[in-house]
């Protein structure tokens, strides 16, 4: 079982991690993770853009999904990341895992993370009252995936 | 060939999307002709530690094949998350 969506509208987390837990067979652990629109520069962000590749974002998630399902035995994944202009607050994204165990479902959710903030095709640009500037990738986010 | 540009790499271009007629045989050589194209297309490409790419909309390394190839896109590493 697993769900993996791009989209531009706002989606409701609980809703979608009731449905996420009651779709899943035979877990005994569901973990999950939501990502929110940070002011990542000095406290004055008006928003944030998110362009993305149509096209290769679906599959590439569906990758990076596939993957973590069979390296974590896991019964479902659920990946839901949006584009588009985001305000500070707004949920971003969100993944989700269900797994037998909890150490599988936590594994595969640090997983869905690390992959998809450097191998997913996202970038952000931030609004502030400065003008627009395009947020960098950190180094961190690259070696991060070593440790898989 | 179809070339798709995203982010910073779009706007120092100045455009997300242009059809090229290339006898490249690799991403690399690809990249080398762009940066002959024009000004912005130089600018655009001048440190490769920056830029991304994909073929067919998969990932690759620059030394990847085009043989057979519909449409390539070169972008900045990517922030998603």
């Amino acid at each position: 079982m697993s769900f993996v969506r791009v989209q531009e509208a706002a989606f409701d987390v609980g809703a979608e991690l009731n449905a996420f837990t009651e779709a899943v067979e035979g877990a005994g652990a569901v973990v999950s993770f939501t990502g929110l629109t940070r002011d990542v520069a000095e406290g004055d962000m008006i928003a944030m853009e998110i362009e993305h590749y149509p096209g290769m974002t679906q599959s590439a998630l569906e990758a990076i999904r596939d993957d973590a399902m069979a390296r974590f035995s896991l019964q479902g994944a659920l990946v839901i990341h949006r584009y588009g202009r985001l305000v500070p607050g707004e949920v971003i994204m969100m993944v989700a895992t269900a797994s037998r165990h909890r150490a599988g479902a936590f594994l595969g959710a640090q997983f869905l993370m690390d992959y998809l903030k450097s191998r997913a095709p996202f970038w952000k640009r931030e609004i502030t009252e400065r003008g627009a500037d395009w947020v960098a990738a950190k180094e961190d986010d690259e070696s991060a995936l070593d440790r898989w | 060939m179809d070339l798709r540009y995203f982010a910073w790499l779009r706007e120092r271009i100045g455009t997300g999307h242009e059809v090229v007629e290339t006898e490249a045989r690799t991403v690399a050589e690809l990249i080398e002709e762009l940066k002959a194209r024009s000004e912005s297309h130089a600018f655009a490409l001048s440190d490769l530690k920056s830029v991304r790419a994909a073929v067919d909309q998969r990932l690759v390394d620059f030394d990847a094949s085009l043989e057979a190839a519909r449409e390539v896109a070169l972008f900045p590493p990517m922030t998603g998350g």
